[in-house]
């Protein structure tokens, strides 16, 4: 899951970037609201924790911005102004949650997770399928109940695929999906990890679509 | 508690006492003098009538002289009988009397108007002397009597007024009442106000001697909410500004227990301590802010500028590129001055020329007697954020994280303090930001 934050305190957005990769999110970090309505322009993120004071302006405005372009992208409000009025108005801006700060770093993962399931539509905080089932909060998979280790990118990968059985994901995507701006892509890293979840899981889990990329083999 | 009713009250009473005196003692001098002037004639004209009837040579020669009527009944209660007259002879024999008239010698030699003493009682008297008739006559009256006259006229006339006088009172005071009831009103609008009520007090209605204390009470309702809103802004700028680095130091906290790996756990615990010290500076700011808030200046103290800035330089921590110098002028001045407050502006303008280098030169000079001038060689402000910089909590948008974007606010409230000034503006002749602080005029 990839995830954009919108942070100007250099420490809280390192711990963030840091805390959340912990979590199986992938973080990219800008500093304001200028470089936010940048990011959101040319990338797609599952969704944005965004701080409303900024030191060129006011969150609630790249919010506005997102909602008048009928962006969906869900948005949880990280900022230290949380008396209720606060949250009302962040809220009726088109804010999906609202965390005030200090806040655990836990439950921030915990809510980022439940804006993401229901952008999915999904009622269940577990992704099946078939024999398999991911739990999102633990990082942990399973096939026919018995757990399977699995590496955090690798992880990653499956759930992007699991999030949609059935729908091609390219390789540009999953790389999307796996590194932030500043980390380097390898160049088949997707092939390894899809390879080593070949490996885990069995062959015929992950289908290749030969020229577009890669979905999850839906059951006759 | 001094009433205003009471007050106006009193003062109307007192005046209108003292018209109303002014006009009794008027109108008894003027009577008194008309009167005085009446009476006088009718002395004269008794005393003309009296001389016309007596003939010539018509004297009796008898030793008592004869009553010419009625019974003496000197200042009864009425009127009746109030001259009396008397004809003397040359030789001293009293040819005649009024009935009323006393026994002694009311007339004198001189001829015309005399004030006497007879019996006991002060006379106005009107002689004629005749030698050719051989006969002096004197008609007089009481001046007793015509006091008395006098006063009956005034208490006649002050009697009604001292009766109308309470009711006088009374009217005034309703009147008062219903002339200051729109004053009543508006007091009892703002004293029915709750606390956090600030809306200005609706001028209409009220009368144009109260308007300017309504406007002025609504001034003052202005300067409060402002001020309230003020405090608010900075209290709810200030949360964020500390929940802020806490929200950063608990996360990385929480990073650091959950890191497998040893290089993202320290790089937590490093963020941290960066973190602590950060929020340390802050807080201290923020408490340096709230004191200037709160008082007033302290006792100030005589003092040398260089040896004090050359302190500050020292203790303000600075990259190693970055040199402080120190004018050796500002060696000898010395300035009066709360020493803790000008500490506060000097270190906190060291601190932000510090944060925007990483080499070059500082320097503090005095330019003319009251100009202290501190030169950066950082990059300057943006001219458009230079109006904004002393807001409190504003950190320019290419600022390095470090800043509270409070020193100079801190700056600005201390200087006022002392009854000074801080301008600034970037070096036109190199980049670079130069502050200058302009004391007052003050004993030096």
């Amino acid at each position: 899951m990839r995830i954009l934050l919108v942070e100007d305190d250099p420490v809280l957005a390192d711990g963030l970037r840091a805390g959340l990769a912990l979590a199986g999110l992938t973080v990219d970090a800008v500093t304001s609201c200028a470089d936010a309505q940048a990011a959101l322009a040319v990338s797609r993120f599952d969704a944005v924790v965004l701080d409303l004071m900024l030191p060129d302006g006011s969150g609630l405005d790249v919010l506005a911005a997102l909602r008048a372009r009928q962006d969906a992208t869900p948005v949880l409000l990280l900022t230290a102004l949380d008396e209720t009025p606060d949250r009302i108005r962040g809220l009726d801006a088109g804010a999906d949650d609202y965390l005030g700060k200090p806040f655990d770093l836990d439950e921030l993962a915990a809510r980022l997770r439940v804006l993401l399931r229901r952008g999915s539509g999904r009622a269940s905080p577990l992704l099946t399928h078939g024999d398999l089932a991911l739990d999102p909060a633990m990082l942990s998979v399973t096939l026919n109940n018995s757990p399977v280790a699995v590496s955090r990118r690798e992880f990653a990968v499956l759930s992007m695929l699991m999030e949609r059985p059935g729908v091609i994901r390219s390789k540009g995507e999953l790389e999307e999906r796996l590194y932030g701006w500043q980390e380097e892509v390898e160049s088949n890293t997707v092939e390894v990890y899809v390879h080593n979840l070949r490996a885990k899981l069995g062959r015929q889990v992950i289908e290749t679509v030969r020229g577009l990329g890669y979905r999850l083999r839906v059951p006759a | 508690m001094s009433s205003l009713r009471r007050r106006l009250f009193l003062i109307l009473m007192a005046a209108t006492g003292l018209i109303w005196l002014c006009a009794v003692a008027w109108i008894s001098f003027g009577s008194r003098h008309e009167l005085e002037h009446v009476l006088d004639t009718r002395l004269q004209e008794a005393a003309r009538m009296v001389h016309s009837l007596v003939m010539t040579g018509e004297r009796r020669e008898g030793a008592e002289a004869p009553a010419l009527a009625g019974t003496p009944s000197p200042l009864s209660g009425g009127y009746e009988r109030q001259l009396s007259c008397q004809i003397w002879s040359f030789d001293g024999r009293l040819l005649a009397r009024s009935s009323g008239a006393p026994d002694a010698v009311l007339a004198d030699e001189s001829e015309g108007f005399s004030d006497r003493e007879v019996g006991g009682e002060n006379w106005r008297v009107y002689t004629i002397v005749d030698p050719e008739k051989d006969v002096r006559v004197a008609v007089g009256d009481r001046i007793g009597l015509r006091d008395k006259l006098v006063r009956d006229l005034v208490a006649g006339l002050a009697a009604p007024a001292l009766l109308a006088m309470p009711l006088l009172g009374l009217l005034i005071w309703w009147s008062l009442g219903r002339g200051l009831r729109p004053l009543n009103r508006a007091a009892e609008e703002i004293a029915a106000r709750e606390g956090e009520d600030m809306r200005p007090v609706p001028p209409d209605g009220a009368p144009s001697e109260i308007q300017p204390l309504i406007a002025a009470l609504n001034g003052l309702f202005a300067k409060v909410q402002a001020a309230r809103t003020h405090e608010r802004d900075v209290t709810a700028f200030a949360a964020h500004e500390l929940r802020t680095p806490l929200a950063g130091l608990k996360t990385q906290a929480q990073v650091a227990l959950a890191a497998g790996e040893t290089q993202m756990r320290e790089n937590a615990l490093r963020q941290i301590i960066a973190s602590v010290d950060r929020t340390t500076r802050l807080v201290r700011q923020l408490l340096a802010l709230a004191r200037l808030d709160a008082g007033a200046a302290g006792q100030g103290a005589e003092m040398e500028l260089g040896a004090l800035i050359r302190d500050i330089a020292d203790t303000v921590p600075h990259p190693p590129g970055v040199v402080t110098v120190v004018d050796s002028d500002l060696a000898h001045s010395r300035r009066l001055i709360d020493r803790d407050t000008l500490w506060l502006v000097l270190r906190n303008l060291q601190e932000n020329a510090v944060q925007n280098m990483t080499e070059g030169m500082i320097h503090w000079r005095l330019e003319g007697a009251d100009r202290l001038v501190i030169e950066d060689e950082g990059p300057g402000i943006p001219a458009e954020e230079l109006s904004l910089v002393r807001q409190r909590f504003y950190r320019g948008r290419k600022a390095a994280g470090s800043g509270s974007g409070l020193g100079l606010a801190i700056a600005e409230a201390a200087l006022a303090r002392i009854g000074a000034r801080l301008a600034m503006a970037n070096r036109t002749e190199r980049s670079g930001l130069r502050a200058v602080v302009e004391f007052g005029p003050g004993p030096n």
